[in-house]
């Protein structure tokens, strides 16, 4: 059963009218000029509060009656066998109650795991690290990426080659491309290992009931953590329960059951008492994932008119003993261009697996991509944001480059004279995209109490960015009530399955399953109003919490008053994710400007303003969308300055696992942000909605980079851009 | 980390007595001495309070419009102080660049002074380098980009106080109290370069404690100026820090410079040489870079700390001008 509408679809450049077929069960998709109460009001974050006063309980602050503390002990050596794992003193510190070991295990990082123990106390449970006795077998490793390319480097896994095979993309001819250019550039770019940094680091508490195993984790995807759990103990997934309550920062590091996770369940099974396992802010470091490094050589051509003729990255990147480093994504999506080929191939070093982070190999891509632009537009004569213009594939970007030159005052900057004294000022800007088009599988619940409030239910999680607040909203501009009815509940896997909160899944595909459990609760109201109002269930609408027959509005009824007659305790209503609909577009563009201030004579960067330009579908809070763009560039300073895993050449391990040494950017270092939106009514989905989290952050370092250049007229082609890299571009050091 | 108690002295002899043994540490703001539990850079039994001491958290006014500051002053009192801001700006600044302003209300003068090294070796728990009794200093061939370039050998840590440069720049003198009794030291002398003990910073042995710092006031014509560069400006540690003191006649000939450098060598880093150039001479902009270049002539960077230099060649010209309240245009 289905039916066919015709939806009006586009942005403010331009619009046009889209038959979609849509489920029968589907409320018709949002459109351009849609006339919203709730959603779209800008709106503080629901558990805003809570959070700021510290009573919002993260897994963190689990406390369970007879809890013990577990703790890892990790291997000082990047590469070594574990010929032998002594526990028994440990074993026999007063307060330990179990103790397991990886004995036999091949150690590829410094770091990595190799006993755990839970023991009636944190300071015991370390206490007892101390003396757990490991016979180490050192062997040869490898520690950085041109070592491990060598013909006789150790080797990471017994295997031929430290280097992957490689991934190659082709369209084109890119030897032809370049030989018809005008034009041409060639270099090499380097971005460091990245740490996710989370605030709240990973960790659990596991408490066993029989072969019942509940887990309060700090995860972006309590149903990818069940499934984990379930499959490591054999049992079946309705058995595990895992709770996300509140969640502090994931960025891509957490899905799934990690070491900490597994030994908090099986250290809880041992001792019979439930186990709390939340890791030091070093381990956080050395294993639970990073950013890949990379080193990307980049030929790239253009026409006189700046038409780009050809584009090729080599690519090398390394995830420790991961995978997954590529940074091929802004190469075959950002411009216009009939010539091109990548080639991208993984490095395996002794050093922690990288993992999932903020838009995979993007801002690395980016980073590489945007300053070749830049110095490719140097010698085109070309202005650099023309450019980006003239090889613009997407319209909507066309009119995001637009509303952020105006904001950014590109041209009066692009011309001022530079400064006579040390401190230089630069520009710059980026293309952003991602594909934040949500997945199917979510489903949600929508229930009204007797009280007259409603539910969401979902097995989502807030990883920070306000899911609570837009599910809520979602559901209360379907049903006309006020959002002070309505509150999401997430975070647990008794609810109805949701995705991970990452790749910018969760607004896309959550959004649309609440919107339709929402049609569908409205219209069990509507039959139960129909009767106290004498008219007919489809003649009803609500608005503003008050139900009236659109022939006699004078006759009306409040939610409040509809509620009490629900027989029984609730009324409940499902809804779900049906696969997208071809809509409007399924792209989403963004662009970044960056203004910065160098010191010339010490090679400090400051960056000291942005503007970013995006969309991503409907907006439904602005306020918490324009602190997603926040977090996105303030995370694009880091990488563009500071962050850096630095490994020790001598011994292999890293030597700044420490917010001291691991430099984030702070409040002093976090640029003065202007945030725009383009409305997209896309129709992809009832609500169009698409996600934030990676297209924010894709640009940000980009844009940045390209500052950095123009204000010393020369280009930092290496990440951090740290002083002594500054200075050494300016001939200085 | 291990347990420990807190124990209270009753005076400033007992406190010193009581930290005659080694199994005991000192506490005062507990900022630095947290971190090296944590890190297992000292595993003390027992802590002596020193926060039970009465009348040592004072900043006063000394005859002469010198100053006379308690060990126990806090950092953000420092900063704060209208005596300190008047005739000591350059302590004031350098207090107030320290830390974040949360570290900043529970550090202590005297615990800035005393606080180990930042060095990544020596933080690292796993690692037994030179400072913690091994036999190697692993910045020399490993990754050295904040470590000394200059004084260094065979410990190439920076001292990593922010008061140490200015306090040595104002001439400062240091009670130190020890069981057998007090003695006044000038806070130059205070600190031990590598070559005498890798070990330790100070002299600062079990059983000293400072009990009172004492600031002369500067010349009436002296201006001075406390410069920093660091990468982020929130909560990080300079690469380079200058105090620069300058006194100018009325024909604008230097009468009296002062040029200390911090986070450069092992120990706060006068420079004699830029002084030497400076002194009798007509401060311009082009002496200023002369005195800086002085100021570095005996630079030894390692292999990744090369753009210290001009960093800290930048920062002397800057603060030497500064000082003299001239302006930094090139010619």
């Amino acid at each position: 059963m289905a039916r066919r509408v015709t939806l009006t679809l586009g942005f403010a450049g331009g619009t046009r009218e889209v038959a979609v077929v849509i489920p029968d069960a589907e409320p018709t998709p949002w459109q351009w000029g849609e006339k919203f109460s709730v959603v779209g009001v800008p709106t503080p974050r629901a558990d805003g509060p809570l959070k700021a006063t510290g009573r919002a309980p993260y897994t963190y602050d689990v406390q369970l009656p007879g809890m013990l503390h577990g703790a890892i002990l990790r291997s000082p050596y990047p590469h070594a066998r574990v010929r032998g794992v002594d526990l028994s003193a440990a074993r026999k510190l007063d307060g330990v109650r179990a103790a397991l070991d990886r004995s036999g295990a091949t150690v590829r990082f410094a770091g990595q795991e190799v006993a755990a123990v839970a023991a009636t106390s944190p300071e015991i449970a370390r206490d007892a690290l101390a003396l757990i006795r490991v016979d180490y077998a050192p062997m040869p490793f490898v520690a950085a990426m041109d070592e491990a390319m060598r013909p006789d480097a150790a080797l990471v896994f017994e295997r031929g080659s430290n280097v992957a095979a490689p991934i190659v993309n082709a369209v084109g001819n890119v030897a032809a491309g370049l030989e018809t250019a005008a034009a041409t550039h060639e270099a090499v770019y380097t971005t460091p290992v990245q740490t996710h940094v989370s605030l709240e680091t990973h960790g659990a508490v596991a408490s066993w009931r029989g072969d019942a195993l509940t887990v309060w984790c700090s995860t972006q995807g309590i149903f990818g953590v069940r499934d984990d759990l379930a499959v490591h103990f054999s049992l079946p997934p309705e058995n595990v329960r895992v709770i996300t309550a509140y969640l502090g920062g994931g960025f891509g590091s957490k899905f799934g059951a990690g070491h900490e996770v597994i030994f908090a369940a099986e250290l809880a099974r041992m001792a019979g008492a439930p186990v709390k396992l939340m890791l030091p802010r070093a381990d956080e470091h050395l294993a639970t994932g990073n950013r890949p490094s990379s080193s990307q050589r980049v030929r790239i051509g253009a026409a006189r008119d700046g038409a780009l003729t050809a584009i090729e990255l080599v690519q090398h990147g390394s995830g420790g003993i991961g995978g997954g480093s590529g940074s091929s994504g802004p190469y075959l999506t950002l411009y216009r261009c009939a010539n091109l080929r990548t080639e991208e191939r993984n490095v395996y070093l002794n050093a922690g697996p990288s993992s999932a982070m903020r838009a995979p190999g993007w801002p690395q891509g980016c980073f590489a991509l945007e300053l070749a632009i830049d110095e490719l537009a140097r010698k085109l004569g070309i202005d650099r944001l023309e450019l980006r213009r003239r090889n613009n594939p997407s319209p909507v970007r066309a009119l995001e480059f637009e509303i952020g030159a105006r904001a950014f005052r590109w041209n009066d900057r692009s011309r001022a004279p530079q400064s006579r004294g040390p401190l230089k000022r630069g520009i710059g800007v980026a293309s952003a995209a991602w594909h934040g088009i949500g997945a199917s599988g979510p489903q949600a619940q929508c229930v009204a109490l007797r009280d007259g409030r409603v539910q969401v239910r979902i097995g989502t999680q807030d990883i920070g960015t306000g899911t609570r607040t837009i599910i809520a909203m979602v559901a209360a501009e379907e049903l006309g009530l006020p959002l002070d009815r309505v509150t999401a509940e997430i975070g647990d896997t008794r609810y109805l399955f949701s995705l991970p909160s990452g790749g910018s899944l969760t607004a896309p595909s959550t959004t649309p399953a609440v919107r339709q459990a929402a049609a569908h609760l409205k219209r069990k109201l509507m039959r139960l109003a129909a009767p106290l109002l004498g008219a007919d269930s489809d003649d009803l609408i609500i608005r503003g919490g008050v139900i009236s027959a659109r022939a006699a509005p004078n006759r009306s009824l409040t939610f409040a008053e509809l509620c009490r007659r629900i027989p029984g305790d609730s009324l409940a209503a499902d809804g779900e994710h049906v696969p997208n609909y071809a809509g409007y577009s399924l792209t989403q563009a963004g662009c970044q400007f960056a203004g910065v201030e160098v010191d010339c004579e010490t090679g400090i960067v400051r960056v000291t303003d942005f503007v970013a330009v995006h969309d991503a579908g409907v907006i439904v809070d602005p306020l918490t969308a324009r602190s997603q763009v926040n977090g996105g560039i303030i995370m694009g300073v880091g990488f563009a300055l500071f962050e850096e895993r630095r490994i020790d050449p001598q011994l292999g391990v890293m030597v700044n696992p420490t917010m001291d040494d691991y430099k984030l950017p702070g409040i002093l270092d976090t640029p003065e942000i202007q945030v725009f939106f383009v409305e997209v009514a896309n129709g992809i989905t009832n609500t169009g909605v698409l996600g934030l989290g990676e297209a924010v952050h894709v640009a940000a370092t980009a844009a940045i980079g390209c500052a950095v250049a123009d204000a010393i007229g020369a280009p930092v082609r290496d990440l951090p851009l740290t002083p002594d890299r500054v200075l050494a571009a300016l001939g200085q050091a | 980390m291990k347990r420990f108690a807190i124990i209270a002295p009753a005076d400033s002899s007992s406190a010193a007595r009581m930290l005659a043994e080694p199994h005991r540490a000192a506490l005062a703001g507990g900022v630095d001495l947290l971190d090296t539990l944590k890190q297992n850079l000292a595993a003390p039994d027992e802590l002596v309070n020193l926060k039970a001491l009465g009348g040592l958290d004072r900043i006063e006014r000394a005859p002469g419009g010198g100053l006379r500051i308690g060990p126990l002053v806090k950092l953000s009192q420092l900063a704060a102080a209208p005596d300190v801001r008047a005739r000591h700006a350059a302590l004031a600044d350098a207090a107030n660049a320290a830390a974040t302003p949360q570290i900043r209300n529970l550090a202590t003068v005297a615990g800035n002074l005393a606080q180990r090294p930042r060095c990544w070796y020596f933080r690292n728990p796993d690692i037994v380098c030179l400072k913690k009794g091994g036999t190697k200093c692993y910045a020399v061939a490993g990754l050295n980009r904040y470590h000394a370039i200059l004084g260094g050998g065979p410990s190439f840590i920076v001292h990593p106080s922010n008061l140490a440069p200015a306090l040595v720049a104002y001439d400062a003198t240091l009670t130190i109290l020890a069981p057998d009794g007090e003695r006044q030291l000038a806070i130059a002398d205070f600190f031990t370069p590598p070559t005498i003990d890798p070990r330790r910073e100070n002299i600062l042995t079990p059983g000293r404690i400072i009990t009172a710092i004492e600031v002369p006031a500067p010349l009436a014509n002296a201006g001075a100026a406390w410069l920093e560069a660091r990468e982020k400006q929130s909560f990080d540690w300079p690469l380079v820090s200058v105090v620069a003191i300058i006194a100018l006649n009325h024909a604008g000939v230097v009468e009296y410079a002062r040029v200390v450098m911090g986070a450069v060598a092992p120990i706060p880093w006068r420079a004699p040489a830029a002084e030497k150039i400076l002194l009798g001479a007509r401060l311009d902009r082009d002496l200023a870079t002369r005195a800086a270049a002085a100021a570095l002539a005996g630079a030894a960077p390692l292999a990744h700390n090369g753009y210290k230099v001009p960093i800290a060649k930048a920062l002397v010209r800057r603060a030497i001008l500064r000082a003299a309240n001239l302006a930094d245009e090139p010619a």
